[in-house]
């Protein structure tokens, strides 16, 4: 496995991993932008309305077409967010040039049928086809506030929510529904148009063929771009310490049968300078893992949860605790969690803990080589936050990080605000 | 031990059956990190009714899935705990017609299948143990029916099946698993996990040799019985009811549209399962017609989707999504369905979605458990999954049109739907 990065337009970033391993190869192209209220979810509806429909291929019927007789590769919009950072493109997988037959090429095809999606939609008077727009627009919408149908990750959202009021991690990664509301052909045309001078683009490629090759079917794909000077203000505004002395409490009720407890964390002086290594392994040993102190105790000990974990977001420098709980176990829960954490920074963590939750993590990272998509997340990645290495050099990393830096990243971290999700009183 | 190889997809299938009667399935793949292992039994929940003894003995809802639960405890504590101190991800499932416990490693891979090996083949209950998981799967039995996709298919299942305890849920419910006893689950562990009605597959960076070699030694030695199970008999091939619709917390009214329809076995049920899968394809997938003229009048969005289910004695062929309008959905569907018994198969549509359903196939062999888990379903419906690069050519136009006019016609259709809450038709 080979892999070099290089720049090959103004900030247009380019990563290519060639492995003979895999039978199906990708290709992602990422446009990067601030996460902010006012576009987010405009951002989020242009990868949306291009995959409707491209000059040569008007619409849905004639692309799905194209992908079927390309082996029925895949050409998804995806729209993430990494901290405040929100960033949406195409993410295309297809098989291998070496396991269909006829010469292959599905590589080279998939990548001029990437450029052409992003770079020459099906557009009527130079704007964006208005009923694109608004069927994308309603989906989004529905989206959106469909996001209540899962009470797992609606909690957790919400409680970004209310913790952040003042920060742009609050904004969901697909904006809102009174943001989309107001959306029209003419702002997400110039929305569109912004974005492709502007953004920084990631382009990643997974898969056997030659990379000089791979090269300049990317170069050729992306060449209608036009691409202005513009040095973007991207990055992640990382607080230390909760917003109040004491954390915030909030509730919401709804006809659910069992509450969702969601705790919102910020990691204090360890985000100064993040040891992403030894924050891995915190959150392991707290609460991400099955070994981990909150699945071992809160579940599986006093059994007041049905699942209690913890995950880390290193972008933003937060750690989120969620858990579904009785109604009644609400305060049982709450104490548990805290007493675990007190735990931590009091050094009770057993080796079989530390030792555990490092075999894990590592095991973990190691996989990622084994798959395009957690490869291709990993790269970009390490372009938003670094560090500049592998993830196998990461594994290697989790592997020496000792009990004092656990400890020492417990002492800092902090509970801002509480998110419970209940019933309705009968 | 066989070796076949399939020079197409470059890959090397290994299979032995021990003299206990287990089948053990092995797809090296050397070039990977990570090894992942699946040690399944013919056993789910649909299995209620089966023989022990010579008797036939009924049990209580929840049972395969209750076991699952209790299978990680051992003397010695819990297996969970060692394969997750080991940095394995251990994990387990059970369905309708399978239970089935993983894990995937990338470091201590045959300390950790001599894990698995050990706490499946170990029964170890106490009284205590078996009332403190009552607790734990009650909340967990209440979380799934708070879940709109576990009603949502439920209801599907009930309205095309009357007597097949498929229709019930796998957990059970919060009265069947008070019924459950040590008793029976030492019962329900005798008849079902023993090797013969057992596979154990593996897939990733490992020697065959000493895999073979631990389920030699860590397995029982004498052979058991293919357990003989009671599913009843449906007293009509059409549908129990054509339709259920409940009211829940959901944003936008959901459907699932479904038919059922005799499995077959053997290679018979992969041709059967690729041409079922082609079938949807070609009259739901995203370049079908049907979907992209909705999709376009804003009637479907991307959330729309079709599988085929085989399971415990049943076939399934499965559509459905979100919609704001329901019916007209379902009357699209119906004349499209219509339109293709009547009007025949595009070949276009045939061929693109032929190759569309190799690449499929293709994708599958990336992910180590669904590759797992289609080998050893394969070893329990008697049929080799990598064959299916094969197989597809041999699918015909006419199989397409035939399994249409036979399985997908309007009558033989069932529609479970939920519709949000206090909203006024």
């Amino acid at each position: 496995m080979t892999i070099t990065t290089e720049t090959i337009m103004p900030n247009v970033a380019f990563t290519c991993l060639t492995t003979k391993k895999f039978k199906t190869g990708c290709v992602s192209v990422s446009l990067l932008s601030p996460l902010h209220r006012d576009t987010a979810s405009l951002n989020a509806l242009v990868p949306n309305v291009l995959r409707r429909g491209t000059a040569t291929l008007p619409d849905m019927a004639a692309i799905s077409g194209r992908l079927d007789s390309l082996y029925g590769a895949g050409l998804s919009p995806i729209v993430r967010k990494k901290g405040e950072v929100q960033v949406l493109g195409f993410y295309a997988d297809f098989p291998d040039d070496a396991y269909v037959g006829g010469g292959g090429k599905i590589a080279e095809q998939m990548l001029s049928l990437l450029g052409e999606t992003l770079l020459m939609p099906n557009t009527s008077g130079g704007q964006l086809r208005r009923d694109y727009v608004e069927s994308e627009r309603d989906q989004l919408i529905e989206e959106l506030a469909g996001r209540i149908n899962d009470k797992r990750s609606y909690a957790l959202s919400r409680l970004f929510e209310v913790m952040c009021p003042m920060e742009a991690y609050s904004v969901d990664k697909l904006g809102s529904v009174s943001a989309a509301e107001n959306i029209t052909p003419h702002a997400l045309t110039g929305r569109y148009r912004t974005l492709l001078a502007e953004s920084p683009v990631h382009v990643f490629y997974c898969g056997s063929s030659e990379p000089q090759k791979i090269r300049r079917s990317v170069i050729s794909a992306l060449s209608a771009m036009q691409r202005r000077i513009h040095e973007p203000d991207l990055g992640t505004d990382i607080w230390l310490n909760p917003l109040e002395e004491n954390w915030r409490y909030f509730e919401e009720r709804l006809q659910v049968s069992q509450g969702k407890l969601t705790m919102g964390f910020r990691l204090g002086d360890a985000m100064e300078d993040p040891d992403l290594a030894a924050l891995r392994v915190f959150n392991g040993v707290f609460g991400g893992c099955v070994t981990s102190k909150l699945f071992m105790n809160v579940r599986e000990k006093l059994s007041l949860a049905y699942y209690a974990g913890s995950i880390l977001d290193v972008h933003k420098g937060i750690m989120a605790v969620s858990s579904g709980v009785e109604f009644e176990n609400y305060d049982a829960a709450l104490n548990e969690i805290f007493a675990q954490l007190d735990a931590m920074k009091a050094g009770d963590i057993t080796d079989d803990e530390l030792e555990s939750a490092k075999r894990s993590i590592a095991g973990d990272l190691r996989s990622m080589e084994d798959s395009p998509r957690a490869l291709e997340s990993w790269y970009l990645n390490r372009m938003l936050v670094g560090p500049d290495c592998t993830p196998t050099e990461m594994a290697a990393l989790t592997e020496t990080v000792t009990r004092d830096q656990l400890v020492e990243i417990a002492q800092g971290v902090a509970c801002d605000a509480v998110y419970f999700l209940r019933g309705e009183d009968k | 031990m066989q070796i076949a190889d399939y020079k197409k997809i470059n890959e090397r299938l290994i299979t032995e059956t021990l003299p206990n009667g287990l089948t053990i399935k092995i797809v090296p793949r050397p070039d990977y990190n990570k090894c992942y292992a699946m040690f399944a039994t013919d056993y789910g929940g649909a299995d209620r009714r089966f023989k022990l003894g010579g008797k036939w003995l009924d049990t209580p809802a929840g049972v395969a899935h209750f076991l699952e639960h209790k299978m990680f405890d051992m003397p010695y504590g819990n297996a969970l705990s060692v394969l997750s101190s080991n940095g394995a991800s251990p994990n387990a499932f059970t369905g309708s017609g399978m239970t089935a416990y993983h894990f995937e490693c990338t470091q201590l891979f045959y300390e950790n299948l001599d894990v698995l090996l050990e706490f499946v083949s170990t029964p170890y209950f106490s009284a205590e143990s078996v009332s403190k998981e009552q607790g734990i799967i009650g909340q967990e039995i209440r979380m799934i029916e708070d879940s709109p996709d576990f009603i949502i298919y439920n209801n599907l299942l009930r309205s095309l099946y009357l007597v097949n305890p498929v229709r019930d849920s796998v957990a059970g419910s919060v009265e069947s698993i008070a019924e459950i006893t040590e008793k029976t689950l030492n019962d329900c562990h005798r008849v079902f996990y023993n090797p013969s009605n057992m596979a154990l597959a593996v897939v990733g960076n490992a020697d065959p040799e000493k895999i073979i070699e631990a389920a030699r030694k860590i397995l029982p030695a004498e052979p058991g019985e293919r357990p003989e199970r009671d599913y009843g008999v449906e007293p009509s091939p059409l549908p129990n009811r054509r339709e259920i619709a409940v009211d829940m917390e959901v944003s936008a009214p959901l459907f699932l549209l479904g038919c059922a329809f005799p499995p077959e076995n053997g290679r018979a049920r992969l041709k059967q399962l690729l041409t079922a899968e082609l079938t949807l394809r070609m009259l739901f997938g995203r370049s079908s017609p049907l979907f992209t003229d909705l999709y376009a009048e804003g009637l479907l969005n991307g959330g729309f989707d079709y599988e085929t289910d085989f399971t415990a004695g049943t076939a399934m062929a499965i559509v459905g999504g979100e919609s704001r309008d329901v019916p007209a959905v379902l009357a699209r569907i119906n004349s499209h369905l219509s339109s293709m018994i009547t009007g025949g198969v595009d070949p276009e549509l045939f061929g693109r979605s032929k190759k569309a359903l190799y690449g499929s196939q293709l994708r599958l062999l990336g992910s180590f458990s669904a590759l797992s888990q289609s080998l050893v379903t394969g070893v329990f419906s008697d049929f080799n999954p990598l064959d299916a690069f094969d197989l597809i050519d041999e699918v015909t136009q006419g199989d397409v049109s035939g399994f249409i006019a036979s399985h997908l016609t309007e009558e033989k259709t069932a529609v479970s739907i939920l519709n949000p809450l206090g909203e006024i038709e």
